[in-house]
Parts: C-alpha cells; sequence; structure tokens
C-alpha cells in the first residue's frame, strides 16, 4: 500500500509541475514504484514536463468514466524500467468532469499497485485543488520567495489543515535567487518558514537549465551535477525518511583567490 | 368554635407581608416575596403604595429598588412591576435585584465575559470569532482576521486583522507581541496605518487602544496599567 503525495500550492505559477514531475522521477531514481497523476484537467502540462505527450491514449477522465482501464491509461516512462508512469489530465473538458469522490476511489486503486503517487494540483482553490487532494495522505506546498505566493501558500495550508486525512503539509521553497536573498530584495528562507510555520522540506534554487530541460521533456533530476537537480534528490530522500541537512545556497565555483582565502580561515 | 383553627391559620398567612418596605440612605427599597404569586404580589404592591401615598407633587422622584429574591422576573413582569410604581407619583424603579437568571442570560455573560484562549495560526482567509476576550497563542497572518466582543491578546505576531469590542465596546484593547497588523478595528473604528504614541524602533510588546481623542493609537503594553485599569480583574492578592 504506497502513499498519495499531492504537490499544490494556492498561486500559479511557482512550478508545482515541475516539482512534482522531479520529486516523481527522483523517487524513481531511488528505485520507488511511482505514479504521477495529473489533476489539471483542461490546462494539463505535466505530460509535456515529463516528454510523454505523444503516448497519451486515454486520460484521467476516460478512467474516472469508465471507458478504460486504469492501466491503459497509464504512460510508461521509458526511461525508468518499470517504476515511474504518469496518468494524464484530459485536456478536452474542465474540473467539473470528475467529482472528489472519484478522485478519491481513483488514488486509493492506484495506491494497491504503487509505493508513490504524485498528484500534481491546479493553481486556486476551487474544484481542481479539491479533487487533487481528496484522495492524498501527504501534502507538498510549492512557494517562492515572492509575498504574492507566500501568501496564497498560507491559504492553502490553512485549508489543507483542514484536511483531517492529510498529515501536516512541507514545504519547498523554489525559486530562490541567492543574491537577491542577500541584498534583502526577496523574502529569505528563515522570514518564509517563520511566517508559514510548518517543516521545510527543500528549497531549490533558480536555474535556467530547469527550464531548458522541462522544455526537452526531461526532467532536470535526471543530471546529476546541477544544483537543482541535487535538491530535488534530496527532497525525495527525505520523503523517503532520510535526515539530510540543507544545502548552501552560495555558488560553489568560487575563484581561485576565494578558495584561497577560505583555506586560510578567512570569510 | 374548634373549626375556627383553621381558618385563623389562613388569615395568619394572608397576613404575612408580601411586599415590605424599608428605607436606605439611596431612597427606598421593596423587599418582594418569592413564595407569593405574581399577581398576589402586584396586588399588594398596589395596595401598600397606595397607603402609604401622600401628596406632595414638588417633591423630588424617590429611586425605588425591588429586591425580588429567588423569583425569576421575565421582562414583561418586570416592566409591570415599573409601571405599577411609577403610577405612585413620585416613585421611579431604579433597579430590580433578583437572585435568579435565566439559563440563557448566564450562558450570554459567560460568554462575554470569558476569556477564550487559543492556540493555532490564524492564516490568510481564516477568520477567528469569538464573543468574549481572545487569547490567542499564535500568529495572525497576513489576510487572516481575528474578532472578539471583547480584548484581544495575541501571544504572536499580528500581521492580519484584528477587531476587538466587535459589539461596540469601545474600552476594548488590542494587544500583541508584534504588531504589524495590515488592519485594526476596536468598535466601529478602522486603522490602516498605525498611529505609534512613540516613535522608537522597540516595537515589543505592544498594545493598541481607542485615546480621547477618539483615534486608534499603539502604544507600549505598560501604559495599559493606566488607560484601562479595569482590565485587572484580580482582586486582593499579595
Amino acid at each position: 500500500m504506497g502513499e498519495a503525495i499531492v504537490i499544490t500550492s494556492g498561486k500559479g505559477g511557482v512550478g508545482k509541475t515541475t516539482t512534482s514531475a522531479n520529486i516523481g522521477t527522483a523517487l524513481a531514481l531511488q528505485g520507488k514504484k511511482v505514479c504521477l497523476v495529473d489533476t489539471d484537467i483542461g490546462l494539463r502540462n505535466l505530460d509535456v514536463v515529463m516528454g510523454l505527450e505523444n503516448r497519451i491514449i486515454y486520460d484521467l477522465v476516460d478512467v474516472v468514466e469508465k471507458r478504460c482501464k486504469p492501466h491503459q491509461a497509464l504512460v510508461k516512462d521509458k526511461r525508468f524500467e518499470d517504476l515511474l508512469y504518469l496518468l494524464p489530465a484530459a485536456q478536452t473538458t474542465d474540473k467539473s468532469a470528475v467529482t472528489p469522490e472519484q478522485m478519491k476511489t481513483l488514488i486509493n486503486d492506484l495506491k494497491q499497485d504503487y509505493d508513490y503517487i504524485v498528484i500534481d494540483c491546479p493553481a486556486g482553490i476551487e474544484q481542481g485543488y479539491k479533487n487533487a487532494v481528496a484522495g492524498a495522505d501527504k501534502a507538498i506546498v510549492v512557494t517562492t520567495p515572492e509575498v504574492s505566493a507566500v501568501r496564497d501558500a498560507d491559504r492553502i495550508i490553512g485549508l489543507l489543515e483542514k484536511e483531517k486525512d492529510i498529515e501536516p503539509p512541507k514545504l519547498v521553497i523554489n525559486r530562490i535567487r541567492n543574491h537577491m536573498m542577500k541584498n534583502g530584495d526577496m523574502l529569505d528562507v528563515d522570514e518564509i518558514t517563520t511566517h508559514l510555520s510548518i517543516e521545510l522540506i527543500g528549497i531549490v534554487a533558480d536555474d535556467d537549465e530547469v527550464i531548458k530541460a522541462s522544455n526537452h521533456g526531461e526532467p532536470i533530476v535526471l543530471n546529476p551535477n546541477n544544483k537543482a537537480s541535487i535538491a530535488y534528490r534530496n527532497i525525495a530522500r527525505r520523503i523517503l525518511g532520510e535526515s539530510i541537512p540543507l544545502q548552501p545556497l552560495e555558488d560553489q565555483d568560487k575563484g581561485v583567490f576565494t578558495k584561497l582565502k577560505r583555506f586560510f580561515g578567512a570569510k | 368554635m374548634a373549626s375556627a383553627f383553621p381558618i385563623e391559620v389562613k388569615i395568619f398567612m394572608k397576613k404575612r407581608q408580601n411586599v415590605i418596605i424599608k428605607g436606605t440612605k439611596e431612597g427606598l427599597t421593596l423587599h418582594l416575596n418569592d413564595d407569593c404569586s405574581f399577581q398576589e404580589l402586584k396586588d399588594e404592591l398596589d395596595e401598600k403604595l397606595s397607603a402609604n401615598e401622600r401628596d406632595h407633587e414638588k417633591r423630588p422622584l424617590i429611586p425605588v429598588k425591588l429586591e425580588t429574591g429567588n423569583r425569576y422576573l421575565s421582562e414583561i413582569q418586570r416592566e409591570e412591576l415599573k409601571s405599577l410604581v411609577r403610577q405612585k407619583k413620585n416613585l421611579v424603579v431604579d433597579e430590580i435585584e433578583s437572585n435568579v437568571i435565566s439559563k440563557e442570560e448566564a450562558e450570554k455573560t459567560r460568554r462575554e465575559n470569558e476569556i477564550i484562549s487559543v492556540a493555532r495560526i490564524i492564516r490568510s482567509g481564516q477568520i477567528l470569532e469569538v464573543q468574549g476576550d481572545l487569547l490567542l497563542f499564535g500568529d495572525v497572518n497576513p489576510g487572516g482576521k481575528v474578532i472578539a466582543g471583547g480584548n484581544i491578546f495575541i501571544m504572536g505576531a499580528l500581521r492580519g486583522i484584528a477587531h476587538a469590542g466587535c459589539f461596540g465596546n469601545k474600552q476594548a484593547v488590542i494587544a500583541a507581541s508584534i504588531m504589524k497588523p495590515s488592519q485594526i478595528r476596536i468598535s466601529d473604528l478602522i486603522n490602516q496605518t498605525i498611529n505609534r504614541v512613540r516613535n522608537d524602533d522597540n516595537h515589543e510588546m505592544e498594545c493598541a487602544y481607542i485615546n480621547h481623542q477618539e483615534q486608534i493609537v499603539v502604544d507600549r503594553l505598560q501604559g495599559l496599567i493606566h488607560i484601562r485599569p479595569d482590565l485587572t480583574r484580580l482582586e486582593g492578592g499579595r
């Protein structure tokens, strides 16, 4: 019996889909059997980010309306040997095509066969959100260091705390721009965590490579050397129960002079 | 003659006074028996006050206090007694005191005087509303709102909206460990900007209240001792 994790944020554009794709892929890299579920009916993207768009035959609505069996709709990621699957959202209809009860049944069915179900939640707090959280056991709230994103995350956390079947949500701070945080132009990690007062499960730096990888349909975690990739892998390991300290945000590739200075103990 | 005895008892019972009038420094106090029926009481009250009636129209009004003992009076009955007494020239009911109140009233008083403690974070979009005083262990985040009939004490950061004395109590105060509200309301006054009494940067433990100019101001918490002495409910102590 696996567990279902919903990735949500309230605000749009903070990186829910990217986070879902990368956490799901990272969990598969750890050898877990993972099913990604896109609940953004009508505005699906998870398939694009995963590079599985052209292999979709059936979708979530087809499964719910019993036009096909769940396994027929699941798209297998060939980069992984039978570990990573995607249940795509329908594109032709909208959120009201599915009810929270139907989602709950579907997720419970999937939990029989998979270790982790990663549910990509649409933006907003309406029907789509309700569908996405219906079957979830855990929740990860994604935010960025912007006041508006933190405000929406706060709202979402308040709603998630009311769901009695979901454990207290955990926080991912995405798109951190180190230089802006240092200058105080952006909210810093401490400020956000004290404000939201929920457990921080990972911080991800803003990186051009993430966007590039998404556009190629290859989640960034497949690149072992990228900073964002390591951050996502660490999040996956924390989900699995390992305790890993947060990565420092400073750039590693500093000049020889800085290295020398550090060698002599100067900051 | 043997049968006369019970009659005598009856007469004796009837003679027992249902209304006793006592004069005090403040005025008259009428002790009303709580065993007899309301009609009997009214009749006797009418009779007693009429007997005492003398013609002195120019005299000032004498305040009368009614003590009803363990009798519960409905609002209509209270009005009846008041008008009955008022008909007697220069008497006016100042106060009706009773040992008993209805469950509903007791419940209402309890709710209004209670300090309700809550350990929670009031997040964006959430509203916490209490009838009495609110003691919050946690923050009020931007977009969150706390409303209280009485005072609001926040053992955390106030960054959202707080509304104290929402039923019109202008004496209500709002205290917070970190006072950075997006809006403060006391009674029917609303403040979007914070008027701080002091201009130093030491914003620890502050309170908001309505000052003599009918404005909401924020000051050190310690100022409350002088501004709202009524906040102290402890009597005695060492």
